[in-house]
This record gives C-alpha cells, sequence and structure tokens, in this order.
C-alpha cells in the first residue's frame, strides 16, 4: 500500500500517457490491418496536430480553434493517404512504406522550416490544465480525463466498426483485400475513412497529450509514434482492444520506470518488453495467428 | 552483335574502378581539402558501405532489419574507445566525469576491424532471437534493439567506458591516419575510398558465392528453399551477422570523418536514411546503393545549400531562410519514391557488359537505320 501511495503521481501519469498513446495506437493498429503497411507519418501528424493547436490558438479564440485543429488534422491524414499511398497501391509492400518513411521525414522538415527549429509553447487549455489532488499526489485535471476520454472514444470506434456498414467493410477489407473488392466494397472509401478517423484521434490525443508536455518540436511526434506502434504489436497489431491494451500497459510500465530513478531506460525497456512478447508470442498480445501457405 | 570476351570484361571493369580511386587522389592533390566536395565523397564513400551492408540484408536476403544505426554506434564507439591515447584517457580532457576504465590503445586499423568485430558479435547474439521473427515484426525488433543500444550506451554506470551521454572526441581522426611504416599523411579522402571499397568488394564476392545463391533462395521463397536443403536460420544469421560488421566499420568510418561522436545521434532517423538511400538505389542492387548515397549526400550537404540563403530570394519574397533546403529534398525524395519506385538502379547492376551491350544495339540501330534510309531513296 506505501508503495502505491509513493508512486501514484508515475501510475496516474502512466494511466494518461498510455490514454494518449491509446489514440495513436489505434491509427497505426487500424491502417496496419487494412494496408499491411506501417504509416511511419503518423507520428507526424500527431506532432502536427499539436503546431498548428499552437499556431491556431494564437489568432483565434479556443472554441474554434480546437475544432479546426481535428478538422485540418484530419484533411492532412486524408491529404497524405491520396497523394502518397494511393498510387502505391499495386506496388510492392517495400515501397509504400519508403512512401511513409519520405512523408514522415517531409513533416519533419516542413515543421524545422515553419518553426525554424525553435520548440514551441503549447497554449494552455482551460480546465483540463487546473491541478488538482488526489490522496496526497498532484497532477493535472487531463490526467484524470484522458483514461475516461480514451474509453470513450473506443468504444464509439468499436461499434462503429461491429455495427454499421462502413464498419462490416473495414473488417471485410483486413480480412481479404482482393475478395472484398470483388465482393463490391469500394476499397479507396474504406482505407481513406480509415485514415480519417486514424488521425482524428492522433488529434485528440495531440491535445491531451502536448498539455501535459507543454512544448511542440519537429521531432516530438517521433518517439510517441515509436512507440505507440510499439503498443500496437505488442496488443496484436490490427486488433483495437490489443492496441488500447498495450499502449496503457507501456504507458504505466515507463512511468514506473521513470519512478524508479532509471530515466535513461524508459525508451529502451518499452522495447525490451516488446521484443520478449514477440519472443513467447510472435504475433503479440491478440493477434491473429498466421499460417504459412505454400 | 559484337560479343564481349569475359577476360576483357575483367580488365575493363579493373580499369573503371582504378579510375575511380585515381580521379579521387588528382583531385586531393589538386583542390584544397577544405573543399565541400570532399566532405560528400568521404560522407558518400560511408554511406555507401553502410547502404551496401543493409541491401546484403534487405535486397539479398529479404530480411527486413532496421537495425543498422545501432551496430553504427557499436563500431564508432569501439573505435574511438580503443584509438584514444592513454594520455589523453588519463586527463579530463574527455573522460571529465569518470575514471577511464580501458587503459591502452591501438592503431586505426586493428581498430577498424575491431569495430566491425564488435558490431558482428552483438548481432550474432540478437540474431538468434530476433530472427525467428517476420517481415515487420523483425524489423520492429531489430529497431527497439537500436534503441536499446543506445540507452545502454548512454548509460552512466557505463561512463568509465562510454563516457556516459558526453561526447568522445580526441581520438585517432581522419587527420591522423599516416601511410604504414612512414610519417606521410595518409589523404583521408583517399583512404575513406580504400577501406569502403574494399569492404563493399567483399560483400560483392559474398553475393556472387554460394552462400550469396543461398541468401537469394531464402529472399525469393523461404519455404522452397528450406526444402532445397538450405539451413534457413543458419543463413540468415550469416547474412545478419556479416552485415553488422560492416556497418560497424563504416560506423568507425563515420567517428573518424566527424572527430566526434555521441551517442545520441545514432536516432532511428539515421536508419531511414540509409534504408532511403538503398531503396532509391534500388533494392538488391550494389552497385545501385554506391550512387544512390552519393547523390543523396551531395544533394543534402551541397547541391541544395543555396535554398538555404536568404541572399539569394528574388521577388522579395521570403521563402529561402534555413530549412527550406530540407523542404525541397524531402519533397524531391517523395517524387522520385512515388514516380520511380523502382529506384535508380531497380534490381540491375551497373556492368561493363551491360554498358556494352547498350552501346552495341545503339550501334545496330542506327545502322538500321541508315540502311533503311539508304533503301527508301
Amino acid at each position: 500500500m506505501s508503495f502505491l501511495q509513493t508512486n501514484l503521481p508515475y501510475i496516474l501519469a502512466g494511466i494518461s500517457v498510455g490514454g494518449q498513446y491509446a489514440l495513436i495506437a489505434i491509427g497505426y493498429t487500424m491502417v496496419y490491418g487494412i494496408l499491411r503497411l506501417i504509416n511511419f507519418a503518423h507520428g507526424d501528424v500527431f506532432m502536427w496536430a499539436g503546431l498548428m493547436m499552437v499556431y491556431f490558438s494564437a489568432s483565434m479564440p479556443l472554441w474554434l480553434s480546437i475544432p479546426m485543429v481535428l478538422i485540418v488534422t484530419v484533411i492532412l491524414g486524408f491529404a497524405i493517404e491520396r497523394v502518397a499511398y494511393k498510387p502505391l497501391r499495386s506496388a510492392p509492400r517495400m515501397s509504400i512504406m519508403i512512401s511513409a518513411i519520405g512523408v514522415s521525414y517531409l513533416l519533419q522538415n516542413c515543421a524545422l522550416y515553419f518553426t525554424g527549429g525553435l520548440a514551441k509553447n503549447y497554449p494552455t487549455l482551460p480546465w483540463i490544465s487546473d491541478t488538482v489532488t488526489i490522496w496526497g499526489a498532484t497532477t493535472k485535471v487531463v490526467t484524470l480525463v484522458t483514461p475516461v476520454l480514451t474509453i470513450l472514444l473506443v468504444i464509439v470506434l468499436v461499434l462503429l466498426i461491429k455495427k454499421t456498414k462502413i464498419g462490416m467493410a473495414m473488417r471485410a477489407v483486413s480480412r481479404d483485400f482482393e475478395t472484398s473488392q470483388l465482393m463490391g466494397i469500394k476499397i479507396n472509401t474504406v482505407i481513406s475513412v480509415t485514415f480519417v478517423i486514424g488521425s482524428l484521434l492522433a488529434a485528440v490525443g495531440s491535445l491531451l497529450y502536448f498539455t501535459n508536455y507543454a512544448s511542440v518540436t519537429p521531432t516530438s511526434g517521433s518517439m510517441p509514434g515509436l512507440k505507440c506502434f510499439v503498443a500496437a504489436v505488442f496488443g496484436g497489431i490490427g486488433s483495437i482492444p490489443g492496441a488500447v491494451i498495450g499502449a496503457f500497459i507501456i504507458g504505466i510500465c515507463e512511468n514506473i520506470i521513470k519512478g524508479l530513478g532509471w530515466t535513461t531506460f524508459s525508451d529502451a525497456f518499452t522495447f525490451a518488453l516488446l521484443i520478449v512478447i514477440l519472443l513467447v508470442k510472435p504475433t503479440g498480445l491478440f493477434g491473429e495467428k498466421v499460417t504459412d501457405k505454400v | 552483335m559484337k560479343q564481349l570476351s569475359k577476360k576483357k570484361e575483367t580488365w575493363l571493369s579493373v580499369i573503371g574502378i582504378a579510375a575511380v580511386y585515381i580521379i579521387v587522389s588528382v583531385l586531393e592533390i589538386f583542390i584544397p581539402s577544405t573543399s565541400i566536395l570532399f566532405t560528400v565523397l568521404k560522407k558518400g564513400a560511408i554511406y555507401a558501405l553502410v547502404a551496401v551492408s543493409m541491401n546484403l540484408l534487405n535486397g539479398f536476403t529479404g530480411l527486413f532489419s532496421l537495425g543498422q544505426a545501432g551496430f553504427m554506434l557499436i563500431g564508432a564507439y569501439t573505435y574511438a574507445i580503443f584509438t584514444m591515447p592513454v594520455a589523453i584517457k588519463l586527463t579530463d580532457s574527455v573522460y571529465k566525469y569518470y575514471h577511464c576504465a580501458i587503459g591502452f590503445d591501438m592503431g586505426f586499423l586493428p581498430a577498424i576491424i575491431l569495430a566491425g568485430l564488435a558490431a558482428a558479435a552483438f548481432a550474432t547474439l540478437i540474431g538468434i532471437p530476433v530472427l525467428r521473427l517476420k517481415s515487420d515484426y523483425l524489423a520492429i525488433a531489430t529497431l527497439g534493439f537500436a534503441e536499446i543500444i543506445r540507452a545502454v550506451f548512454q548509460w552512466d554506470e557505463l561512463g568509465p567506458v562510454t563516457n556516459g551521454a558526453n561526447v568522445m572526441r580526441e581520438y585517432l581522426d581522419l587527420s591522423h591516419i599516416k601511410i604504414p611504416f612512414t610519417n606521410i599523411p595518409f589523404p583521408p579522402t583517399l583512404f575513406v575510398f580504400l577501406i569502403a571499397g574494399i569492404c563493399i568488394a567483399i560483400i560483392v564476392l559474398l553475393i556472387n558465392s554460394s552462400y550469396g545463391r543461398a541468401f537469394k533462395a531464402i529472399r525469393d521463397d523461404e519455404i522452397a528453399a528450406e526444402a532445397m536443403g538450405i539451413n534457413l536460420f543458419k543463413h540468415k544469421e550469416l547474412s545478419f551477422v556479416i552485415s553488422s560488421f560492416f556497418a560497424g566499420i563504416s560506423g568507425a568510418l563515420l567517428a573518424m570523418f566527424q572527430y566526434t561522436v555521441q551517442a545520441a545521434q545514432f536516432k532511428t532517423a539515421m536508419t531511414y536514411e540509409i534504408l532511403l538511400v538503398v531503396v532509391i538505389g534500388g533494392i538488391g542492387s550494389v552497385s545501385g546503393s554506391c550512387i544512390a548515397s552519393f547523390l543523396y549526400i551531395a544533394c543534402s550537404e551541397w547541391w541544395l545549400r543555396f535554398l538555404d540563403d536568404s541572399q539569394y530570394n528574388v521577388l522579395g519574397l521570403d521563402i529561402l531562410r534555413s530549412g527550406f533546403r530540407k523542404v525541397v529534398f524531402s519533397v524531391i525524395i517523395m517524387i522520385i519514391v512515388l514516380f520511380c519506385s523502382k529506384g535508380i538502379m531497380g534490381d540491375k547492376e551497373l556492368s561493363v557488359r551491360r554498358l556494352w551491350e547498350k552501346i552495341q544495339r545503339k550501334k545496330a540501330a542506327k545502322k538500321q537505320t541508315v540502311k533503311e534510309g539508304a533503301e527508301n531513296e
């Protein structure tokens, strides 16, 4: 109990970061499930959502800038898919992955150009930036809001996938790309919807994440992006509940490691955990077993 | 069509390669060494070596690994630790906060080989568990190991060896290299070209050997290769270890070239850069990787430099300023990736035979048109 008491700030931070990771990891896992593509640019879309918030909030009121960030991030995600991934649909898998790396590079360099390489201060959002005290641990409201919001969004997403027609189409496409095309599913629409959902969740994630971190730099998307992909692989890539659980586990472990004074290893530990899981269960916690066909 | 004899082909190739080295030496004599041309040539050669080593893995064995930056880091640090003179290790000019634990130093050649061996030894260890994974899982696991290596090298407890997260410097860099047994300084660009050239030649020999054919069989179809009696694990591990060995050597060269080395520099972004070079050159083409790495470095470091300079702005627009070069560069990369997804060379090699055949074909075509023209008259 005393362990819990002393480590409560870290555990709370872990749950909060885990929720933010979960929102980003869903974007990775959905895109991978459908296109079999590691969307390296997703972390940079997330970073751009943060930057946009910095720029928009400087010129317009908050009630306008938040929806604007969500909309523009969605447009960005949609545009990336149309410009960089769609032309390569029939190309080998390697090319589309390289295209993703190229987009990531481009987004980072654009951010570097616009910011001049300086860290931009993230605006303070009212209410969720306030501090609260729980059992003697001081934290921001965002820490408590994140897990609730994450779980709500995940429930909505799961309902969307299980109950609606577009959700059914998504499941079909992720099961078999070509057959679903033959069944009259408009692949391009489904893929676009996937990217739209992924970018929207990344934008929500960035609102929550940067409230905790206070500044945005051109490379601040790459490490969270990588970790969220790790979370998605951890949970079994392609599975949404897997990604969410993986993200929470990684977020909590990472912060406990920080709490133990091993800050140098907090990133490395994430990868070590992933490698151990992959060796025990090669397709992640909830991943489907793949069988080799000759 | 005239045929090219095997003997003639070999001779022409040797002459071609020798010409490259002669040009480099001549350039180094006549152009002042501060010219940016040499920066590009040196860095290009180092990237060519690491790109070829990655190509051996990704292009020839079909193992999608993203651990190259980690192995380069091991190589660079091994080199820096073992060549730093003892006199410097004892003072606190480099090891300011730690007492250096390595009480000896060595020459540059054994240290370069040791750098490769250290990377290879580590690759042997992680290869055993990791190579059981497939495609993207392998990629993310190797990437993870590279990140772990980076964290370990920045660890405080290892400070007496790695100097913690601080910069390593004052080891034997390119300006300290002497021609063996004499006191004449080795021309630095030629030195980098020589080491990189020897390593690439060894990789090419390996690819053309029976091992290389086994690698290609694994790339094309693992199950078929296994059925033909190829020991999958043994060959994958071999390819992984050899690739890491050369990545380690290129890391040592990078350390020599840069004068300082810091673990924080070897991020995943570096691996992505190398992967871009491999893909732009053509997956499965050694000469493609070499050409692409020189083009890539020249583009990113030299040719586009004017874009960063605000004095070239026209019409009063404030577009050209620091950072614009990189934006343009990444747009160029996107265009290459989108419109020429096979890369510069595809999976073909730049060889004397192909050039010869092309010239012959062109000659024949010319003759044909002349003949037709005569007939029409």
